[in-house]
């Protein structure tokens, strides 16, 4: 099993005929994802490796039926429109691959996806990846590169890095634990499924045995999850490493950030809170892999 | 983030209606004077800087007189506020103070929405009155779609006890001050404090305001030069990079200049990394073993290779570093090679005699690496390249390894790589103002021809003489279609005649 992405969903990419939408498109066709369709607006009528090409969403939609998550390489000025024209023509997840999205843009799709209960992940995001199953967006690059990595097992993985989200299960790979799926939830202080969210999808899936965390300074994410362990809402082994320890201190939140946080944000803050409620956060980053291992040998 | 002088801001609640108090800001002592002769009252002095807490370093001062007003201007004008010179105080009128309030506006990350705040006490410490005393802290959620409603901001108020005239007064400045940060699409917009004078009118006595970087490209009228978050005026090198990752939209450039002036032997390193997690950990390592680092730097999401190039000759002339370290994440998901070659040709052409290590790992690491050490008596450095399996801890030890033996040993010759004038010169542009430069003369003697094969985007293919020339219009190549990998200078050196090269120039700042 696996969260989000697997061989039965169908795939539309926004911006298929732009370079990345081109070469991400032979990648994730390449690794089994089903791409039904492409949209970019003006060249309806084209094909991009074998995928026939649209006009908009919905025109997509009538000739192919029904699409479950949509895929955006689209220049982040225009990221806002293909999200809502996506959301309205009833897509009800989408990837939002590029970085740069005005965080006033991200607010809008974010009201209207919850308008309409569509979700989104990213902007900003590398993807997300179930091994053997099928990839969203970019991690891995090459088909035969993500086939040669990552391989199905019992850890979920979500990184808010993109470089992270790949190396992390490429380290637990190679000492022999392998993935149900990989989640980059986007570099971005606002994003459509932060952990928390991330980690519900792996409470409810059973073959994820555990999960493998990659935090960072900033935003309250981690702070959530460590809520969610709390309550109980959240129940699975979580191994976290939180990145940015050595980062400069000077940037200082606004007044208004301190007051609503209240505290949250800080490395020590992070690390403190997720071993308050059991987690096994390691100092460092190498030290995830035996880590990972010794909590699947006590299950 | 990009961050707005209090003066600047103050402007942006104008225009939206608040009532700020009578000034301008002034750059000389006699202005100041001048703009306190204007006003005929007393007036504060106030250094333009974007620190926190400029009272508590001397920045904020009191004039009763126009004469006082210079004096105060000439001892705050040129003064270091945490490492920077204040080139500007803002010179306004002195409010009678009744009460202080404290108004906000954020983007929330947990809720995804803007968050509206309001205090009944505001001044200085906020956030500790805000722990204190929750009960006079007020704040509820906009929705994007329909803007924040006067009833919702009048009753945001009631909420810290405050009923009648003033009641109404602050609901209708909080509804201007969240129209104001999303017209400017502010990632924070605040007032604090919010002065209620005697005579009964509201006040911004300070105002900040940071504008969310992306969004900066929609706000011409702002005038920001750079949408970055920095403490101080960004340095020489920061502009030249800024402008480099404005000019290319491809990938990602981030630099920040951690250290000027510094000398050789004080153990500064140059840091290049690669995706913000990897990165950060990666300067870890460094860190640990007892280095310092002058540089952060971030090139990922695919970059072509001339940004690259470009970004490691900035990291290069940011003064005289010990080594050079390089890594990322480790397993990049875009080919290695890229970055592969920028890095060859700047450290080639500046000759570099420090310790270069740099981590590849990811997809096409071996070519990649293979590339990387063929540096190796080429420049007078030595030169290492990692690839997946090897950690940041590892190669940052590599690194101290070989600053610690080239200590040990006599400096290295540099050689000045050769480029004579080619004598059958075929040349075209590329998409961020380079040339690219085949001498036939040379490819004449190639056997390999490698830059037909090696071209990322095959757009150049042999004419009937068997030399390399372009299969698409000149106009083609210099839009985009020629990606600038490379290839055509650095594979055609290491595996044909030599007879290519890529004039990349940096932009011109200042």
């Amino acid at each position: 099993m696996s969260i989000l992405i697997d061989r039965t969903k169908r795939v539309l990419v926004q911006g298929i005929t732009g370079r990345e939408g081109q070469s991400r498109t032979r990648l994730m066709r390449g690794y089994g994802t089903q791409v039904v369709a492409g949209v970019t607006p003006g060249r309806g009528g084209q094909t991009v490796e074998g995928v026939p090409v649209f006009d908009t969403v919905t025109e997509a939609w009538e000739h192919v039926g029904p699409i479950d998550i949509s895929v955006l390489f689209i220049p982040a000025p225009l990221v806002k429109s293909a999200a809502l024209e996506a959301i309205d023509a009833g897509v009800k997840l989408l990837v939002i691959v590029p970085d740069r999205v005005p965080i006033y843009d991200v607010l809008t799709i974010a009201r209207r996806a919850k308008e309409t209960g569509a979700r989104f992940i990213g902007p900003n995001t590398l993807g997300v990846l179930s091994p053997g199953q099928g990839v969203l967006g970019m991690i891995g690059g090459r088909a035969a590169a993500a086939k040669s990595w990552f391989f199905p097992g019992p850890v979920g993985i979500s990184s808010r890095s993109g470089g992270i989200t790949t190396s992390m299960a490429y380290y637990l790979a190679r000492a022999g634990i392998g993935a149900t799926t990989l989640v980059h939830v986007g570099g971005d202080a606002v994003v459509g499924l932060p952990h928390p969210d991330v980690m519900l999808e792996f409470e409810r899936d059973p073959e994820t045995k555990a999960v493998v965390m990659f935090g960072e300074i900033g935003t309250s994410q981690e702070e959530r999850v460590a809520d969610l362990i709390a309550s109980g809402a959240f129940t699975k082994p979580l191994i976290a490493y939180i990145g940015g320890k050595a980062a400069q201190s000077g940037t200082r939140f606004s007044h208004a950030g301190a007051i609503v946080e209240g505290g949250r944000g800080t490395y020590a803050g992070k690390v403190a809170r997720l071993r308050e409620v059991g987690a096994t956060v390691v100092e460092e980053f190498m030290e995830l892999p035996q880590a990972t291992k010794r909590v699947l040998a006590s299950l | 983030m990009a961050r707005l002088h209090e003066h600047e801001g103050k402007r942006l609640l104008q225009e939206a209606g608040i009532a700020i108090p009578r000034g301008r800001v002034a750059s000389q002592p006699e202005e100041a004077a001048a703009i306190a002769q204007e006003i005929v009252a007393p007036v504060m002095v106030k250094i333009q800087a974007w620190i926190t807490g400029r009272a508590s370093v001397g920045g904020i001062k009191r004039a009763a007189t126009p004469a006082e007003a210079e004096a105060a201007a000439r001892s705050l004008l040129g003064m270091q506020a945490q490492g920077f010179t204040v080139t500007q105080v803002l010179v306004e009128e002195q409010l009678d103070v009744a009460q202080e309030f404290y108004a906000g506006v954020i983007v929330d990350d947990r809720e995804q929405a803007p968050l509206v705040m309001f205090s009944s006490v505001g001044g200085t410490g906020i956030e500790e009155i805000a722990a204190q005393h929750p009960q006079q802290v007020a704040h509820r959620h906009v929705d994007i779609a329909f803007g924040l409603q006067d009833y919702q901001a009048r009753d945001l108020v009631r909420r810290t006890g405050i009923h009648g005239k003033l009641q109404r007064q602050l609901g209708a400045l909080l509804v201007k001050l969240y129209q104001t940060a999303r017209r400017y699409e502010a990632r924070s917009a605040e007032i604090n404090p919010l002065v209620l004078t005697g005579d009964g009118k509201l006040y911004a006595a300070d105002c900040r305001i940071t504008v969310d970087d992306y969004a900066v490209f929609r706000h011409p009228e702002l005038g920001i030069a750079i949408a970055r978050e920095y403490n101080r005026p960004p340095t020489r090198l920061e502009k030249l990079a800024y402008q480099v990752e404005a000019d290319d939209y491809r990938g990602t450039f981030y630099f920040i200049q951690m250290a000027q002036d510094f000398q050789k032997g004080a153990g500064y390193i140059g840091f290049h990394g690669a995706g913000g997690g990897g990165s950060m950990m990666s300067m870890d390592a460094i860190l640990r073993q007892g280095y310092k680092v002058a540089t952060f730097v971030d090139t990922s999401g695919n970059p072509p290779a001339s940004k690259v190039y470009r970004a490691a000759k900035i990291v290069l002339a940011v003064g005289p570093i010990d080594g050079y370290f390089g890594s990322g994440s480790g397993v990049a998901s875009q080919e290695q090679f890229y970055s592969a070659r920028g890095l060859f040709k700047a450290f080639l052409e500046e000759q570099v005699d420090v310790p270069i290590v740099i981590r590849l790992g990811g997809n096409a690491e071996d070519k990649a690496v293979e590339i990387l050490e063929s540096l190796n008596g080429r420049i007078p450095a030595p030169v290492e390249g990692y690839k997946k399996d090897d950690s940041p801890d590892f190669c940052a030890q590599r690194l101290d390894t070989l600053i610690k033996e080239a200590a040990q040993q006599p400096p290295r010759p540099r050689t000045q790589p050769q480029h004579p004038a080619p004598q059958r010169p075929y040349s075209f542009a590329t998409v961020t103002g380079g040339t690219v430069t085949l001498d036939h003369a040379v490819c004449a003697t190639c056997e390999s021809k490698i830059c037909i094969q090696a071209c990322a985007r095959h757009i150049l293919t042999l004419n009937e003489a068997g030399l390399p020339v372009l299969n698409i219009p000149l106009d083609e190549a210099a839009r985009g279609k020629c990606v600038e990998c490379l290839a055509c200078e650095v594979d055609c050196l290491l595996y044909g005649a030599g007879g290519g090269h890529v004039d990349l120039p940096l932009p011109d700042v200042d």
